[in-house]
């Protein structure tokens, strides 16, 4: 009970197109069975956090619902458990979270009465695992003042649409630079944080007074140079879904045996909202392959290289190809999709044909 | 009359006011009591809450349920699973959330441990409650004697002190080892337009099937006339599905009667005593989907109608859902190459080969080249590859090697036990494990980790059997 939890999931993102018009990323499913957020959850509560808040703005029905019972994740204790915390008009506040750094300084009082003496800070939209007792350990051998989780990318991989880190030799880092239109870095942050306690009070009280709100540009940057930053660089598999592209993509990958060994059949596992959902059916005709299924799903078409959610219902001789069916998706019979995301709920009528390019992955909502 | 503990209420010696003749108000699930109203009872004005249920359910767990051989050697009847992801009880119990019973008795005795995990304190059928909720009720010792549950009236019996904790009007007796989805709701109100003494549920079968059964025989108000077990020339076709609705008064007379009834039975002694005392006995007629599960056939057969294109008893309907404890676990994955037709397959599973006719459960792994038809593969089973499976259950976390073959052969009669085995199934205990290579025959039963030496000439016969140590039968 040494850290503290707090998960951004009050965000959107306009490249996540219209799949985000529903819900936050956070509460984008993902991989058959899971929410974006049980990833940062599940390393949280498998790291023996046991205090968590989540912050939540934008559209956040969805994400709710995903946590309206804590109990999924061994929250509702009485000490500690899961908190969710929305934007609420005060006396001298009347404004939503106008930045990651706001949003924690609008529940200041929150860290204020807690007593662990580390908080760790991670968005809701990443897919990963992560130990955060071996953050700590390595955030005290640092003598560090905020550690940052950084990922380093394959060369060559495109690190726009992230916050990129200048390292020194010994990993404390010297430079940021979000969005970078080009460079020669492949470091980029997780905007996963580890800092402590009564710091992050101090630095939040700041950025009040001077009406600053994003963390990392507020907060990081400018601290920079008078405090010991520290990169502690993830091991293993990580993505951020926040935008279509990259949504399909990680998703996409959980067909690898690589990345489904390392969050299905590892110890400790995901934990998700458990649906009561009978076992997926498998009719007569149907012919699924190199696919991941859901439960309730019942399946009488061809599947192929794609993801297919809960409860989704695929007709005869339906042919559906490198696609994700989210849930309770219903498809009638003799339809064709290739290359597309499929919204939930959406209902296909037979015969019905909807193919996305090989670059951009169609998303098919009402 | 009703009985309150005084002592948590009042620091008073007497440890209990009992009032006679008190009545509930109707339809209310609690009663309040103002002391000063009590003649005789002179203590300052307090107000006293009682907690009351309309219809309480007792659930008949506790049997071994001998005729599922290797299947139940560990493990009590209802809590062996079923349908992918299930297990018998779950459906009882769902069925009892469904109808608003939200207090239930589970009455446990014969290897309890996986039922009383499962259970746990109820949380998947919303049954933790403050008040009611589910309890599990396994023997216990008492001041002067203590003794199992020597038969199903007697488990009852050995409870009355949870039951008139709830102050019931009406007992639902139900036993743990049925398949179906039933509104006892419904069956309720069926006793209370009649003003039974005891309801009993009963389904149409085929005349022919009749004689197989106990059928209850009716006038034209569903008024039971007379009882036939197993008749040969059945004047009804009215099976009695073991499922009871007792006004409470009637079950607890009956019981505290029929006490010192070596064994008492339900079936033997209750009813029949009801029946001979007033003849209030009415029949509840259910037309929809009850099966059996006692058998290691009518077990196999319940499991394969779950996967057929419209099962007659569907998991997939909104209305009416099945409740199971279930973890957080990922979705299955088909390999390339992997094949499945007409099956159900459990979360986290993994196939390589291909599955045609089957109920496969969470967390299995069929290997490469591997085929299973006709089967039932319970949770964590692992299978090989290149291993050919028909017509076999097999039990929980069991590892068939590579190259196997089970279910080849012909049909012969099985030399462990001609009574529960009797068809072609190869049925297997679990955490039990088989070398690779072997061939298996119709109709055989293993259990226990086995080795190459337990199988001369690398085959174990039609009819055959490998109990291990620590195995039992």
């Amino acid at each position: 009970m040494r850290i503290l939890g707090m998960i951004l999931a009050g965000g959107n993102s306009k490249k996540m197109r219209e799949l985000t018009s529903r819900r936050a990323t956070a509460a984008m499913p993902v991989a058959g069975s899971y929410r974006a957020i049980d990833f940062a959850l599940s390393s949280m509560v498998n790291s023996q956090i046991g205090k968590v808040a989540v912050i939540t703005q934008y559209s956040s029905r969805s994400l709710n619902e995903h946590l309206s019972s804590s109990k999924w994740w061994d929250f509702g204790r009485k000490q500690g458990g899961l908190f969710v915390f929305t934007p609420t008009i005060t006396n001298s506040n009347r404004d939503w979270y106008r930045g990651t750094a706001d949003a924690l300084a609008q529940n200041l009082n929150f860290l204020r009465d807690s007593h662990e003496p580390y908080v760790a800070i991670a968005a809701g939209d990443g897919v990963y695992r992560l130990d955060y007792n071996k953050v700590l350990e390595y955030h005290i051998a640092k003598d560090s003042d905020i550690t940052v989780i950084c990922k380093e990318m394959p060369a060559g991989a495109d690190v726009s649409r992230f916050g990129v880190v200048e390292l020194e030799d010994d990993d404390q880092i010297r430079g940021f630079e979000e969005k970078p239109a080009s460079t020669e870095l492949n470091t980029v942050s997780c905007g996963i944080y580890l800092i402590r306690r009564r710091l992050l009070i101090s630095l939040l009280e700041e950025c009040v007074e001077m009406d600053w709100y994003d963390f990392v540009r507020d907060i990081l940057i400018r601290q920079k140079n008078s405090r010991k930053i520290y990169a502690y660089k993830m091991q293993g598999y990580w993505a951020n879904i926040s935008t279509a592209e990259a949504y399909f993509d990680s998703n996409m990958d959980f067909l690898r045996p690589e990345v489904r060994e390392a969050f299905f059949y590892s110890y400790p596992e995901i934990l998700t909202k458990v649906e009561d959902n009978p076992p997926a059916k498998y009719n007569p005709g149907s012919n699924v392959t190199n696919s991941l299924v859901a439960s309730g799903a019942i399946i009488n078409g061809n599947v192929q290289n794609s993801v297919v959610f809960q409860n989704a219902f695929i007709g005869n001789n339906c042919r559906i190809r490198n696609s994700i069916l989210l849930n309770n998706v219903y498809i009638g019979d003799n339809c064709v999709i290739e290359n597309c995301v499929v919204e939930s709920q959406m209902v296909i009528p037979s015969g019905t044909e909807f193919r996305g390019g090989d670059k951009e992955v169609r998303i098919i909502t009402e | 009359m009703i009985i309150i503990h005084l002592q948590k209420i009042f620091k008073r010696e007497e440890k209990f006011l009992y009032i006679p003749n008190f009545s509930f108000p109707r339809e209310l699930p609690y009663a309040i009591i103002n002391t000063k109203n009590i003649p005789g009872f002179w203590e300052r004005e307090k107000v006293v809450f009682v907690i009351k249920k309309k219809m309480i359910a007792m659930l008949l767990a506790g049997g071994q349920g001998s005729r599922l051989g290797v299947l139940t050697a560990k493990v009590a009847k209802p809590a062996v699973a079923f349908g992918g992801k299930y297990r018998i009880i779950d459906f009882p119990l769902s069925n009892c959330v469904n109808s608003g019973v939200d207090t239930v008795g589970v009455l446990t005795q014969y290897r309890p441990l996986r039922l009383n995990t499962h259970i746990g304190i109820g949380i998947p059928w919303d049954l933790d409650k403050r008040s009611g909720g589910v309890t599990v009720l396994p023997p216990y010792e008492k001041s002067k004697d203590s003794e199992w549950y020597t038969g199903t009236a007697n488990a009852i019996y050995q409870n009355l002190e949870y039951m008139e904790s709830y102050h019931p009007d009406y007992v639902l007796i139900l036993s743990g080892d049925h398949i179906y989805k039933m509104d006892y709701e419904e069956m309720l109100e069926c006793h209370r337009q009649n003003k039974a003494d005891v309801t009993i549920a009963s389904m149409p079968v085929p005349w022919e099937e009749a004689s197989r059964f106990g059928v209850v025989v009716t006038d034209k108000n569903r008024r039971i006339t007379a009882f036939e077990e197993k008749p040969e020339n059945p004047r009804s076709n009215l099976a009695s599905m073991g499922i009871y609705i007792f006004s409470w008064n009637v079950l607890k007379e009956a019981l505290v009667t029929l006490a010192e009834v070596p064994s008492c039975d339900f079936g033997k002694h209750i009813i029949p005593y009801c029946f001979e005392k007033t003849g209030d006995l009415y029949t509840y007629e259910f037309n929809g989907y009850w099966k059996d599960v006692g058998t290691l056939s009518s077990y196999w057969e319940a499991n394969m109608g779950l996967v057929d294109l419209v099962p007659e008893f569907n998991l997939y309907e909104e209305f009416w859902k099945i409740y199971t404890k279930a973890d957080s676990l990922p979705p299955q994955y088909m390999a390339p190459g992997a094949r499945a037709e007409r099956a159900i397959i459990g979360e986290g599973s993994c196939v390589y080969g291909s599955i045609y006719h089957s109920v496969v459960g969470s967390n299995v792994t069929v290997g490469e080249g591997s085929s299973i038809s006709d089967s039932i593969l319970m949770q964590g089973v692992k299978i090989g590859k290149n291993v050919r499976i028909h017509k076999a259950i097999i039990a929980e976390n069991t590892i068939i090697d590579d190259n196997t073959v089970l279910g080849h052969g012909q049909f012969a009669e099985s030399l462990l036990d001609k009574r529960v085995y009797s068809s072609e199934l190869v049925t297997i205990d679990e955490d039990s494990y088989i070398p690779a290579g072997v061939s298996i025959g119709k109709n055989t039963a293993i259990s226990g980790k086995t080795e190459p030496e337990d199988y001369p000439g690398g085959r174990l016969q039609d009819g055959g059997y490998i109990i291990k140590a620590g195995g039992k039968v």
